[in-house]
Formats: C-alpha cells, sequence, structure tokens
C-alpha cells in the first residue's frame, strides 16, 4: 500500500521502457540477421547439393519390358501371343480390414489358404509402401466377375491388367516350341541384366529358349516422379521398348495337329521334315502338356504330375530322345553295303531263319523265328529290305564291319545333333569300336556288329534324326540341316542354314533308286505270297488304297528279352512291348515330305507306327477328292514295273 | 490517479482533437500495420494455396477464419485498452477458469487435452486466450506500481504467469506454455527488470536444466533435442522432417521453383508442409527472393509494432504493445529457425502463414490490440 503514496516519475519509467525497448529491438535485429546468414547458406551456398538430393528422392527410373516377339507357323497361324491377363493385387495400406477382405475372397474366387499364405510372406518381403502386390494371377472371368460385384467391400484390391505370354494350341505344339516362365538366378547370369530388369520371364526350352535373344526385344526405361510414399505421380520422360522380333516357323500346324492325332493314344514322338528345305513341319510328342501353365508359375503339384512315370512323363520330349532304331535302319545299312563293295544288288543268302558267328554257340534269330522256323528262303538286298530279312543283315554287318558302318551311317547325320536350333535333341549313339573304348574302356566283340545290323544294342537314334536320315535318302544325298526357325518377322526373308554335312555321294548314284524302290516294296508290294510280300503292304497300302507311292521301312525295337512263354503266345507286359517305329517318305518320285514315327511299347512298327505314319503323309499329300494334291504330284515316275516286281 | 475531474477535463480536450482526425484514426486504424497485415496475409494465403495441394476446401476454410481475424482485431481496436486494463484481472479469471474447464471437460486429441467443445459454440483452445491475456495481466498490474518492479511485485507477477503455464503445461502444451512464459516475461523486461535478478533467473534456469531433462522432460521432447544436434541419425523417422524441410529450403536456390512448382511438399516429402513447416514450402517455390520478401514484411509489421509501443501514452499500454511486438518476433524466429535446422523442433506455426484458424485469430486480436493503443490517444498534458 505504501507505493501507491510514492510519486511515479513517468519521465524515468519511460526511458527505462525505451531503452528496454531498443534492447529487445537490438537483439531482433541481430536475430533476423542470423536467419538471413542461414537462409543463405541454405539456398545458395548448398544450393546444388539439396538439388541433387531433392531429384534423388523423387526421380526414378523405371524400366519398361519389351513385349516379346510372336511366333508364327509357316502359314501365319499364331502359336505364340501375347494375352492381356488379370490378376488381382493388393495395396496394404489402403485395404481397411485385410482379413475381411480376404475371408471374403475366400468365398467368392475360392482363395485358398495355400494362397493366402503365399500373399502374407509377399506382404511381407514388400520394401516400398503402396506398392500392389499380386493376390491371384490368371483370373478367370468368373473371378472377375465375382470380384467387381464385391469390389466396394474388397477397398485397397484391384484388379490390373498385364501382357502374358500365351500359347493358343496350348498342348499340340508344347514340344515343338517350348514355353517361358519365371527366371532363375542362374538364367539371370546368362542375360544383359540391365536389358531384363523389367522382364520376370525367361524362355526356358524350346524355339522360346533357343531364339530367346531375338524374341526379347530391347527394355525402355521410363523417368518417374514418386512421392514420399512411393506412389508414382507422374511420368517424366519416357524411352520406349523396342519389342522382340517376330519369328516364322516351318511348323504347320494343320500337320501338326494331323501328326497328333494319327499317333493318338500312343506315347511316342514323330518328327515330320520337308526334305526340300530341311524344314521341320511338325514335331509331336506324347503325352504332351499346357505349356500356358508356366505363365504365372507353375503350380508344385502340376509340376509333379507332368514329370511322374505314371503319367507317362509329358514333360519328356520323345521326338527328341534316343532310342533302338531296329529294322529301320536297314535302308541306310543296305546303301552303305552296296557303296562299299560289300554287296551287289543280285547277290543272295539262303536264310534258315538263324545266324551264328563262326567259332561261337550264340544263335541270332531272324523275327520270322517266332512265327515258323522256315526264313526267308532265298534272299536278296532288296526282299532283305521289303521283308527286313534279319539274317541277311547279320550276315551282311558281320563281313562290313562295325567302323565301316560307323562311318557310312555317320553321312546321315546319326550320333550327332545335326539340327539348327533344337539343341535339346540327344546326340543319340552310332558306335564303333573307338566309340566303345571312349565309353566303356571295352573292346568291341564281334556279336555287336551283328546286334547293330538291326538296330539293336549301343545303336541309338532319334525321331529326328531318323527323319532327317529318311529325307537324305529321299533327296539322294542333298543335306539340309534340320530346322524349327523359316524367317524372322512375318515379311522376312527365309533364312539359307548353313549344311550341317557334306552332300552323301555314291560311287553309283542309282543305288539311291534301288534302295528307294526296295522301300516302296515295304509299303506297295502285295502279291507274291507271305513271304513275298512288304512288311508293311497289309496295314498300309493293303488296307485302303493309296493316292500316291510311299517309300517307308519299319523297325521294331526289343526292349526286353522274350522268355519262351511270351513266344508261345502270353501276354507281354505294356513296359516290356517292343518299340514301334516306322520311317518313310512320299511321293517316293518326287518325295515332299520325310517322317519318322516312334511309338513307345507300340509292338509293332509295320502293324502300328505304319498306317500312323501313313495318316500324316495322308493328311499332308492327299486333297478332300481322296487324290494327290495337285502341287504334290511327281514330274517323274519310277518305273512301274519296280513298283510290281517280285524279288529276283 | 486521475480524478474524476481531470478525467473529464482530458475528455473534452480529447473530444476537441478528435474532430481533427483522419477517417483511420477514427475507424481506430493503423493504416502502415494493416498494408502489412494485408500482404503478408496475401502472400501467406498464396503459399498456403500450393503447400495444401490447390485445395479449394482448406482455402475457403482458412480465408473465413482470416475474416474473422480481422472483424476481431477491428472490434478489439475500438475498445480503448485502459478498458482492458480495468477488466484484465477479471478476464485473468475468466481464462485460469476455462483452462480448469478444459482440464475437467476438455476434449483429447492426439494425446492431449487442449480443446473445449461446448454445444452451440466454436470449439476453441482456451490456451489461446492466454497468450494475450497473460500479457495484458501482467501489464496491467504492474502499470499502476513504480518502476523497475520490486521483487514483491515480480513475485505476484510470476504467479499471474505461473498459474496459466502450469495448466497449461499439464495438458500438455509445453510449447504454448513456454510462448506465454516469454509474453509474460517480456512485460517484466520492459517494464525494467533489474538485470541482477535477470542474471540469477538465467542461472537457476541452467542449473535446473539437468534436472528438467531426467525428472521432467518426456522421450519424445528429449529426442528431438537429440535430432536437433544430429539430424541423420534417424533419418527415416524423427530427422526425417528437419532433412526434408532442408532440403526443400536448400533446392529453393535464389530465385525459387515457382509457385506452385515445389516438389517436396506437393510429393508429400514434406511433413506439416501446411501448418509448421510452411516456410519451407515458400523457400522452396519463392527461394531466398521470397524468404527475404517474407522476413522484411515481418519486419514493417514488428517495426510499427514496436514503434506503437515506444509513442505510446502509458505504461500499460507500452508494456503490453512491446510485450505483443516482441512475443510475434518469437514465433517468427522459433519458427523460421526451426524449419531451417538452426532450433530444435518445437510445434511453433508460422505467425499470420501456417494453416489454422485459432492462431490467426489469436494474433489478430493482438494487432486489434495495438492499434487500440495507437489510435485511442489523448492529448498530452504535462509532460
Amino acid at each position: 500500500m505504501t507505493e501507491r503514496h510514492i510519486l511515479k516519475d513517468h519521465n524515468q519509467e519511460r526511458r527505462l521502457f525505451l531503452s528496454r525497448l531498443f534492447i529487445g529491438a537490438g537483439i531482433a535485429v541481430v536475430l533476423v540477421c542470423a536467419l538471413i546468414t542461414r537462409m543463405v547458406y541454405l539456398q545458395v551456398v548448398q544450393h546444388a547439393y539439396y538439388t541433387t538430393k531433392s531429384d534423388s528422392y523423387r526421380i526414378h527410373t523405371l524400366p519398361v519390358a519389351p513385349n516379346r516377339g510372336r511366333i508364327y507357323d509357316r502359314n501365319g497361324v499364331l502359336l505364340a501371343e501375347n494375352k492381356p491377363s488379370f490378376f488381382l493385387t493388393v495395396i496394404k495400406e489402403n485395404a481397411k480390414d485385410l482379413e475381411a477382405s480376404l475371408n471374403l475372397l475366400a468365398n467368392t474366387i475360392h482363395l485358398s489358404a495355400d494362397e493366402v499364405d503365399k500373399l502374407r510372406v509377399r506382404l511381407k518381403r514388400r520394401a516400398v509402401p503402396f506398392s500392389p502386390v499380386p493376390v491371384r494371377q490368371n483370373l478367370s472371368e468368373m473371378d472377375i466377375a465375382n470380384i467387381a460385384v464385391n469390389q466396394f467391400r474388397l477397398p485397397g484390391f484391384a484388379i490390373e491388367a498385364q501382357l502374358a505370354r500365351h500359347y493358343p494350341q496350348g498342348e499340340l505344339m508344347a514340344h515343338a516350341i517350348g514355353y517361358i516362365g519365371s527366371m532363375s538366378e542362374e538364367e539371370l547370369k546368362t542375360v544383359d541384366p540391365e536389358n531384363y530388369e523389367g522382364t520376370d520371364e525367361i524362355g526356358k526350352i524350346g524355339v522360346e529358349k533357343f531364339y530367346e535373344d531375338t524374341l526379347h526385344g530391347i527394355v525402355g526405361y521410363e523417368q518417374v516422379e514418386k512421392n514420399a510414399s512411393g506412389r508414382i505421380m507422374q511420368v517424366l520422360s519416357r524411352t520406349d521398348p523396342v519389342a522382340g522380333q517376330d519369328i516364322v516357323l516351318y511348323l504347320d500346324s494343320k500337320l501338326q495337329k494331323a501328326t497328333s492325332d494319327a499317333l493318338g493314344d500312343f506315347k511316342g514322338g514323330a518328327v515330320v521334315i520337308d526334305p526340300q528345305n530341311g524344314g521341320v513341319m511338325a514335331m509331336v510328342s506324347k503325352p504332351s502338356f499346357d505349356p500356358n501353365l508356366f505363365i504365372g508359375g507353375i503350380a508344385r503339384a502340376e509340376w509333379a504330375r507332368l514329370n511322374s512315370t505314371k503319367d507317362g512323363t509329358p514333360m519328356f520330349n520323345r521326338a527328341l530322345g534316343k532310342y533302338n532304331p531296329g529294322s529301320t535302319i536297314k535302308p541306310f545299312l543296305g546303301l552303305g553295303a552296296l557303296d562299299t563293295g560289300i554287296r551287289t544288288r543280285e547277290y543272295t543268302i539262303r536264310d534258315p531263319g538263324h545266324f551264328q558267328l563262326d567259332g561261337n554257340s550264340h544263335v541270332f534269330h531272324d523275327w520270322t523265328w517266332w512265327h515258323d522256323h522256315n526264313g526267308h528262303d532265298l534272299v536278296s538286298l532288296e526282299k532283305a529290305i521289303y521283308q527286313s530279312c534279319d539274317t541277311y543283315f547279320y550276315d551282311l554287318a558281320t563281313e562290313m564291319d562295325i567302323d565301316v558302318m560307323h562311318d557310312f551311317l555317320t553321312q546321315f547325320g546319326f550320333g550327332r545333333n545335326a539340327s539348327v536350333d533344337i539343341p535339346k535333341a540327344s546326340p543319340g549313339v552310332l558306335p564303333s569300336r573307338k566309340w566303345k573304348k571312349a565309353t566303356y574302356g571295352q573292346a568291341w566283340y564281334q556279336g555287336e556288329t551283328v546286334n547293330s545290323a538291326i538296330g539293336q544294342g549301343y545303336t541309338e537314334v532319334t525321331p529326328l534324326q531318323l527323319a532327317t536320315a529318311t529325307m537324305l535318302m529321299a533327296n539322294h544325298g542333298k543335306w539340309h540341316q534340320p530346322a524349327l526357325i523359316k524367317r524372322i518377322g512375318l515379311d522376312g526373308e527365309d533364312i539359307a542354314h548353313p549344311n550341317a554335312a557334306p552332300d552323301i555321294k555314291l560311287k553309283n548314284e542309282d543305288d539311291w533308286n534301288f534302295i528307294t524302290h526296295a522301300m516302296t516294296e515295304v509299303v506297295h508290294k502285295g502279291t507274291g505270297g507271305y513271304h513275298n510280300t512288304g512288311t508293311a503292304y497289309s496295314a498300309i497300302a493293303g488296307a485302303k488304297p493309296m493316292a500316291y507311292t510311299m517309300a517307308g521301312k519299319s523297325g521294331t525295337a526289343q526292349v526286353a528279352e522274350l522268355t519262351a512263354d511270351h513266344k508261345n503266345g502270353d501276354a507281354v507286359d505294356e513296359e516290356d512291348k517292343d518299340n514301334a517305329l516306322f520311317i518313310a517318305f512320299a511321293p517316293a518320285e518326287d518325295p515332299k515330305i520325310a517322317v519318322a514315327v516312334y511309338i513307345e511299347h507300340g509292338a509293332g512298327g509295320s502293324g502300328v507306327a505304319g498306317p500312323i505314319a501313313r495318316k500324316i503323309l495322308d493328311a499332308y499329300l492327299v486333297g478332300e477328292d481322296g487324290q494327290l494334291k495337285p502341287e504334290y504330284r511327281p514330274k517323274t515316275t519310277l518305273a512301274p514295273a519296280l513298283i510290281t516286281s517280285t524279288a529276283p | 490517479m486521475l480524478t474524476p475531474e481531470s478525467r473529464k477535463y482530458i475528455g473534452s480536450v480529447g473530444a476537441g482533437l478528435e474532430r481533427k482526425r483522419s477517417w483511420p484514426q477514427r475507424l481506430h486504424v493503423d493504416v502502415p500495420l494493416l498494408c502489412a497485415l494485408v500482404v503478408l496475409l496475401s502472400f501467406g494465403l498464396m503459399v498456403l494455396y500450393s503447400a495444401t495441394n490447390q485445395s479449394v476446401p482448406e482455402m475457403r476454410r482458412q480465408l473465413y477464419f482470416t475474416g474473422i481475424a480481422f472483424a476481431m482485431m477491428f472490434g478489439i481496436a475500438q475498445f480503448d485498452v485502459r478498458w482492458l486494463r480495468t477488466w484484465s484481472p477479471w478476464m485473468f479469471v475468466g481464462g485460469v477458469l476455462l483452462l480448469v474447464a478444459v482440464m475437467v471437460f476438455g476434449e483429447v486429441t492426439n494425446g492431449a487435452r487442449r480443446w473445449l467443445n461446448f454445444p452451440g459454440l466454436p470449439r476453441f483452445q482456451p490456451s489461446e486466450v492466454m497468450k494475450i491475456l497473460v500479457p495484458l495481466t501482467v501489464a496491467a498490474y504492474l502499470s499502476r506500481k513504480v518502476m523497475p518492479p520490486s521483487l514483491w511485485h515480480l513475485t505476484i507477477c510470476m504467479m499471474i504467469i505461473g498459474v496459466p503455464v502450469i495448466l497449461i503445461a499439464k495438458q500438455p502444451d509445453l510449447g504454448t506454455a513456454l510462448l506465454i512464459t516469454v509474453a509474460g516475461v517480456f512485460v517484466l523486461l520492459l517494464a525494467g527488470i533489474r538485470w541482477k535478478w535477470v542474471m540469477i533467473v538465467l542461472m537457476l534456469a541452467m542449473l535446473a536444466a539437468p534436472a528438467l531433462w531426467v525428472f521432467y522432460m518426456d522421450d519424445y521432447q528429449k529426442n528431438r533435442i537429440h535430432t536437433f544436434l544430429d539430424p541423420e541419425r534417424e533419418p527415416l523417422k524423427a530427422g526425417w522432417n528437419i532433412i526434408q524441410s532442408k532440403t526443400a529450403i536448400g533446392s529453393g536456390g535464389i530465385y525459387g521453383k515457382g509457385w506452385l512448382k515445389g516438389v517436396q511438399s506437393r510429393l508429400d516429402y514434406l511433413p506439416e508442409g501446411q501448418t509448421d513447416f510452411i516456410v519451407a514450402v515458400l523457400a522452396e517455390e519463392f527461394g531466398l527472393v521470397g524468404i527475404l520478401f517474407l522476413l522484411s514484411l515481418y519486419v514493417v509489421v514488428i517495426g510499427r509494432a514496436l514503434y506503437i509501443a515506444g509513442v505510446a501514452q502509458d505504461l500499460f499500454s507500452r508494456l503490453l504493445a512491446g510485450s505483443l511486438a516482441l512475443t510475434f518476433f518469437v514465433y517468427v524466429f522459433v519458427n523460421i529457425g526451426m524449419v531451417s535446422g538452426l532450433l530444435p523442433v518445437v510445434g511453433v506455426p508460422l505467425p499470420l502463414v501456417s494453416l489454422g484458424g485459432t492462431s490467426i485469430i489469436s494474433l489478430m486480436t493482438g494487432f486489434g490490440i495495438l492499434m487500440s493503443v495507437h489510435t485511442h490517444r489523448t492529448a498530452r498534458i504535462g509532460y
């Protein structure tokens, strides 16, 4: 209360206030200068540093995968294309109640517990927020409809479209063109990682693998601006990817279908070659699989099924596997015997139905031994081919020797993979002394030469090799490397493939005609009784009139040693049945098609594989009118007498 | 104290002078301050438009609040500050009661109880009112005393400051509590409090700091200090704000990237770009030039406010005006200093620019008081 009476000195108070106010203002000025200095430091001195920093936050370069090249058959039919595929994704940040949504999806699109588990793993691994994570790929139309109806109950979920590989022919072309699948770490090492930055899948096998570089194309880039959540806000610049090149194959999808149908439910393989250029017109292996299963990842169970023996190992390409050729080797061996002068056309043997090496007790039987014990009687080379006389060839081979056989047959492409673009094909085995020494470290036995004479023992060939050799027979030795690729780009030029081997020159070029004639008799020779008929006559030309001349040779390759019981007519277990083979070309006068058929456990080369080969030839050569198509009519003809002649 | 007679006398003289007054004075408007505020608010709205990603609803809201703020400013300016002085004890008591009401009925948002939401009334923060009531009450109390204040008066003042500050700190809203303390302390400093005592308080504060660190500060507050000292320590968490704001400011350069062309806030790299960190948006889009323009606007506003304080006629007006001017400067400095990495991160908006209605309304009320101080002048008699 005392202060109230103290006189206030207003001037003194005001001076005190003003001095304090000036001090305050002074400090304020100093602090404003500090702020300005700070700003100058950040905005002028460190400007470049922060500009770089700002750009590095927001600007990202994203790869844009090129569209993969399409694959066409020779007639422009699509074999592999890119189709929009729909998949369900979820952005976790936008999903209000993930559990409820997943429950709903379990009911509407039958999302399995397995799929949910996988999704959870992916959600956990995801690095960038706001990035969509796939829930299910390859949505069916039903799935899409069900999701669309429930969209409002599925916040954060979206259906996205992306181009995915599609094989419109499905199973039919699987073994011919292969498929693409998710790239593995090892595969990534084989390609330019920069070019594959936007690519998840790579050719796994077949044409898709071999022509990967051509089909893939060149990656493009997009510079995008991302916000702090990683969401793309805008595209700043774009370098378009260069699409992969299209590929046209020699394959003929109609013929491929006919070949597949001809094989029916048999396990086996068949290869059809155009003798004029070596183009592979059909390559079938049965059973087959749907290559579309591999797009977007194949299920484990599905993969196991494709590789299981019980289901006939659909993944295994029987057109490229190696098997004993059986008697299909005989025309080539016979040609070799003529060319090397070991046999003449006129030379005959009297066949008792079996053969024995000097000083060896082992008896090699002719195939007729199991029907009667008479043998083929008097047999020339011609009859030895159309009657498929084993004894004649046992004798011939013993005299010719394995190394001479090896050297001659090598010219036909046996024992190696002579193809342009089918690296998966087995080289097979064409035995020789050297080969046996290198492989087994053992000396060659004479008995093994006898086995080799009828395409048994070590000799193993692929249907592709057989078709190639058949083409060479049809071409009189003119080589064309078997190839799938015809040209690059729909309007491109046909590719001229280098030859895998020099053309085969015979001392007497007419020997081609002689063997060809003998091969036509396999199919067409139907007179002269049981011992003078072509082995495949009753099953092929005898079964139904033919519009053209077909040259062929059957082969029945023994899989298991048959016991006496079997020979007496007991049923043979399925897996012990002989493999059936048939090679053929037609029209014999001016060949337009060469084919090799292999039927696993088909039992009869002539009876089972032969008619299949004919169906393939018919499909290609015969028009709707039942006549040979005009473009395939031969300009020259074989002497009709030859076709109907009997053995000398 | 003035006698009723002298009051009458002064009033009649004042009435005589009033006739010569220009229309802004009659409207109780200070033209230079008004101009600076209009330019500052316009520039602020421009920056805000960009910072809100051109959100029209947000702009509409902000314009609405700005309108209310102007109305408050004009309204307050019509009252003679001496009227405010008379009523200040009651207003202060009312404010404290509101703070107590907050503690009881307050609405909890983000873990803090700061808002009052009475039905039929707009939602508001009583602590904002205290930003003005505390310096007002301290100035009113001291204006009746002899300056420099005695220790006893200081103690009373400390209580006037301390009661609301503690209530606000309990909400908790440490930032506002500190700023209110500062506003009150400015009144004391301007009143001429002896340096000896200032020194003693400062030394006590320094001694208390470690104790505060250990016993009082929350982990998030300690973290802010850590982050201030080394922002790269947790670049994706606590350090993110400051790294991003420095990047925004630095990448703006001298001339900036242009209006609406800043990327740091548009792409959400800069958090709180509309509120506490808006100056980073400005710096990115308008560059150093824009920053200098903004600072000069603030300098004009504060300079004018200090001038008004300097020429005010009575001790109460002076103390109040001076405190309001310096507190306003503290807001500006703390915010820009924080965003540019000079100070630790504290939640202080950029005055008159950041999004938010309450802050603008309370600040403009303060400027209304300043205008009242300057326009309700009476003829000087005797000195």
